[in-house]
């Protein structure tokens, strides 16, 4: 029961960095003409940090199971 | 190989294919194995999320603005986080209280208000039918420019054309038709359909895979990957600013909204409610799907810029509009088998999401719009019918054929001024409009059925004077004036400058204006007087659904009814067979007793009504209920106090559990206390019967000695003497043992007087052999000193030592052969102490009675004939005066080569006084209070 709240916690936490991550201003530090291995830098930032964000979510959900 | 009958025959066996998986899974799930039970399948099925607007559109998007596309798919990725809260008590009640689509939730939780039904489904259905819309368009040009091949034709406008020449209108009839089969070939109480669910789920499976295959081919085939096409955009004119920015028009506050509105619509969509909600298999389902579902929209989505960009490279100057890329770029490159399976994947997008959104719409119409005015209006003509699930079923079946009807004229009127993602974002500001009435019934027990109208109505209508109208007209069927101008060119309500607001695109406009309205009406509304007793309790069992063991609605109806009118009522609806079946199944689960002899208690009625909402509604439920029952009107007080007890019992049953856990805590401490006092009891008793034994050895002896003196007075003085020498050596042993036995429960329990001095060890060692010289010389033996000169002293007591030297040299002498016997001392001094050994010459001891001598009231050697030679304590004694002061004692010894009896004290003791083991500590604590 307590692994189950604590589980609901660290989602919220994922929701609130999410929605800094997603937004202005920390969007606006990316948006620039620099690109990483010849892709543009926020194209591989958003996917980066959402690739991380659903990471984060499976290790969370998965460790709670049992 | 592409040509008219080979696109319309791999339609029809994609359909047949679909249909067949539908068919195994309703077939599976009758048999009770469901197909869908498991969380990959789940989130499968919600990511009908993905419509043709995905599939077709979010290139078309991309191609405008970038990387404007993304919020559409990051706002549900962080909503699904909170999934875990949300969803779950979204599922929780909608369980509970059979809810089968969002109009009946609503309508359910502000008091079963047949009017908020009603509005919530006007609402879902107007906001919904430009979506539909949208499927038909995508559809109509992708066959259209199929078609067309190996020509790339731009599909014309087809207003133009007449009703019955225009392809869309066929192709919306078909969707209507596979629908009906698809959704409604029987009611359902619960409005459940796994095999639609399954056929959903591979439309997923297949939409994901044709997208990532024309993603592969257009980034690794046509181009030499993503970085190649971000080279010759940078080299292009004007399109740099695509790959790299967030798009202008949009800007920050765009991007906001947009995540926003995505991240509502995951919620609030009717289909997403019938797939999350409805159609949920199982609540554990919702923890996987909460991370696979935003994987997939990021796997969806990888590949849309590098296509969108490849097509604007690929076609620049041709006029080819952006949202067929996805279909273009592989024509365009003769990719036939590539073409077809994109079209596939793009159909299974558009008929994923018709199926599932008309049959969720259909179930608001028929529920919450039709049945509650059939109700009021003819009212005596349904009573008399004995089974209404025909006609449940002909309006479900009507309403889908209206509902893509609609979308068809809507995709005639205003479909081609928009680009399809413009279209899908309308549907999605629509339906943010139930975030507050839902969200805030979830939360809030102060939400009013009044707060919700007003909320909704005001909502709806800015979205439509903000969002809907204009759209039309752009398309040129409202003057377009309207919007330039404002109506009656009053320029402060231009409706996409409402009240002079600028600088906000169109949607977060909207969005804006009808959240201010809804919001602020919702509170302002609700606020202004308490709740009645329906709403307080309807409010109650929403706010705490996680609370609730089980649902408590039954404890909130009270009244008369007669089983067989309950029966007979929902028959009526669900046909008789499966009412008498699910009125069986409730018998059973209630003691097993016939159905006839059931009694029509609260509870009874509760399941009655909840059956009956499955099929029409919460809110005509109640009517046809209460057509059959007498109930009771319950007052505000009332419904509060039920539910005050409610909540009162669970509190207590809270404590209870507490106190028993409680308890069970201290039953296994007084259980391990018990068992501890019972395993010192038995110490106590060895030890008791081994000092008692000791003792009586003595004992024996002196009443021995003692009766033969008292009864032979002629006994010659030289035999009284001896016997009188006996007794007093037997009185001295025993003296010695209970001297001993004193000193090694005081040693033992840390109470024993320890004076540290410097001690000189040869002087002491000296002193103790000066002192044992007469006992070695009636012996005959002799003593072997090896002592070195200058040592450095060591901290110890002096007496204590003393008392260890004795010990070993009376010990050794006790061994010694007769008038051989040797005894050698030595003394070392090693790095960190001193070494003493005492080595004699007697017999030796066993490997295996090595530890037994340390061993308190042990005694080695032939014990059951010779007399014992000392009181077994001896050792045990020296040795915890040795580890007293840090230093150890052991005996090295083989049989018949003598034993070596040694201890070492460190020079720096370690610890001070040695740790008694708990045991050990209890045992001399008996031997105390013994003594």
């Amino acid at each position: 029961m307590h692994l189950r709240i604590l589980t609901g916690e660290r989602l919220v936490a994922v929701f609130l960095c999410g929605c800094v991550l997603f937004n202005y201003p920390l969007l606006s530090l990316f948006d620039r003409r620099v690109d990483v291995f010849g892709i543009p830098l926020i194209y591989v930032y958003i996917f980066a940090a959402w690739a991380g964000l659903i990471a984060l979510m499976a290790w969370f959900i998965e460790r709670s199971r049992d | 190989m592409l040509n008219g009958p080979a696109i319309f025959a791999a339609s029809l066996l994609y359909l047949v294919l679909l249909f067949a998986v539908a068919w195994w899974g309703d077939k599976r799930a009758d048999q009770g194995r469901s197909i869908i039970a498991s969380p990959t399948i789940y989130a499968l099925s919600m990511a009908v999320y993905c419509t043709t607007w995905t599939f077709y559109g979010s290139v078309g998007r991309a191609a405008v603005s970038g990387i404007g596309f993304l919020p559409i798919y990051l706002g549900p990725t962080l909503v699904m986080a909170l999934g875990w809260f949300l969803l779950l008590k979204m599922i929780r009640i909608a369980k509970a209280n059979r809810i089968t689509s969002i109009a009946d939730f609503i309508s359910s939780r502000y008091g079963k208000s047949h009017l908020l039904g009603g509005l919530v489904t006007v609402i879902a259905v107007v906001g919904i039918v430009p979506y539909i819309a949208l499927q038909l368009k995508a559809v109509s040009g992708s066959v259209s420019l199929l078609l067309h091949y190996p020509e790339i034709v731009m599909p014309g406008r087809s207003a133009t054309l007449p009703v019955f020449a225009d392809m869309s209108f066929y192709i919306a009839l078909i969707l209507a038709a596979f629908t009906i089969v698809f959704g409604t070939r029987h009611l359902d109480a619960t409005e459940r359909h796994e095999g639609m669910v399954a056929a959903i789920a591979l439309e997923s499976g297949v939409k994901l895979v044709s997208f990532l295959a024309v993603g592969l081919y257009v980034t690794y085939g046509l181009y030499d990957g993503f970085a190649d096409i971000a080279r010759r955009v940078a080299a292009a004119d004007g399109l740099h600013r695509l790959a790299t920015a967030i798009p202008t028009g949009q800007g920050y506050t765009g991007w906001f909204s947009l995540t926003l509105l995505a991240g509502l619509a995951i919620l609030f969509l009717p289909r997403q409610f019938q797939i999350a909600v409805v159609e949920n298999v199982g609540e554990s389902h919702l923890k996987r799907a909460a991370w696979l579902f935003p994987l997939y929209l990021l796997l969806i989505n990888l590949f849309v810029l590098p296509i969108a960009l490849g097509g604007l490279l690929h076609f620049a100057g041709q006029g080819v509009d952006a949202d067929t890329f996805v279909l273009t770029l592989p024509m365009a490159q003769r990719q036939e088998g590539l073409a077809l399976l994109v079209f596939i994947g793009g159909l299974s997008a558009a008929t994923g999401m018709v199926i599932v959104e008309t049959i969720a719409l259909s179930t608001m119409v028929c529920n919450d719009l039709v049945m509650p005015a059939l109700l009021r209006l003819r009212g005596q003509a349904l009573a008399g019918s004995s089974d209404l699930s025909r006609l449940l079923l002909g309006i479900r079946r009507g309403a889908i054929a209206v509902i893509l009807l609609l979308g068809y004229l809507y995709f005639r009127l205003a479909g081609e001024a928009y680009a399809l993602v413009a279209i899908g974002l309308i549907s999605f500001a629509a339906v943010a409009q139930f975030a507050p009435a839902m969200i805030g019934g979830m939360y809030w027990r102060g939400g009013t059925r009044g707060g919700a109208l007003a909320g909704l109505s005001a909502g709806f209508l800015v979205w439509c004077y903000t969002l809907l109208l204009p759209s039309f007209a752009k398309s040129g069927w409202l003057a377009a004036d309207f919007l330039t101008q404002g109506p009656f060119a009053i320029a402060l309500l231009r409706p996409q400058q409402l009240f002079g607001l600028t600088g906000l695109d169109e949607i977060s406009h909207c969005l804006f204006w009808s959240f201010f309205a809804n919001i602020g009406a919702y509170i302002a509304v609700s606020i202004m007087r308490p709740p009645t007793a329906a709403e307080a309790s309807q409010a109650t069992l929403f706010v705490d659904a996680l609370k609730h063991a089980r649902p408590v609605g039954a404890a909130l109806w009270r009244g008369r009814a007669k089983i067989s009118d309950l029966l007979a009522l929902v028959g009526r609806f669900l046909g008789p067979q499966r009412a008498e079946a699910a009125f069986a199944d409730y018998a059973r689960s209630h003691g097993g007793v016939a159905v006839d002899v059931l009694e029509a208690d609260a509870e009874l009625v509760h399941f009655a009504e909840s059956l009956l909402a499955g099929a029409i509604g919460s809110a005509s439920a109640r009517v046809m209920v209460a057509s059959v029952a007498t109930e009771e009107p319950l007052s505000l007080s009332e419904v509060m106090d039920i539910l005050d007890e409610a909540s009162q019992l669970r509190s207590y049953s809270r404590e209870l559990e507490r106190k028993s856990r409680e308890l069970e805590a201290a039953t296994r401490e007084l259980k391990a206390a018990n068992e501890r006092l019972l395993e010192l009891d038995r110490v106590k008793d060895d030890i008791m019967s081994s000092v008692t034994h000791e003792l009586r050895t003595p004992l024996t002896s002196i009443r021995a000695f003692s009766e033969i003196l008292r009864d032979d007075p002629k006994m010659h003085l030289a035999d009284r003497e001896r016997f009188l020498g006996l007794v007093v050596s037997e009185a001295e042993r025993l003296t010695r043992l209970i001297n001993q036995t004193l000193d090694l429960a005081k040693i033992e329990s840390g109470n024993a007087d320890w004076h540290a001095t410097e001690v000189d060890l040869k002087a002491l060692i000296e002193q103790s052999v000066a002192a044992t010289s007469q006992l070695f010389r009636e012996r005959g033996a002799n003593v072997e000193l090896d002592l070195p000169d200058q040592l450095p002293s060591i901290l110890a007591d002096h007496d204590r030592l003393i008392q260890v030297m004795l010990n070993l040299l009376s010990n050794a002498v006790k061994f010694l052969p007769p008038d051989a016997g040797l005894v050698r001392v030595s003394l070392r001094a090693g790095a960190d102490g001193l070494e003493v050994a005492v080595a004699d010459n007697g017999p030796g001891i066993r490997v295996q009675d090595q530890q037994l001598i340390f061993e308190k009231f042990r005694q080695v050697g032939d014990s059951m004939t010779a007399k014992p030679a000392g009181t077994g304590l001896g050792l045990p004694i020296s040795r915890r005066i040795i580890e007293h002061f840090g230093g150890r004692l052991w005996v090295q010894s083989a049989v018949g080569e003598g034993a070596t009896f040694c201890f070492f004290l460190p020079f720096a003791q370690t610890g001070g006084a040695t740790e008694i083991a708990p045991a050990q500590g209890v045992h001399s604590q008996f031997v105390m209070e013994k003594t």
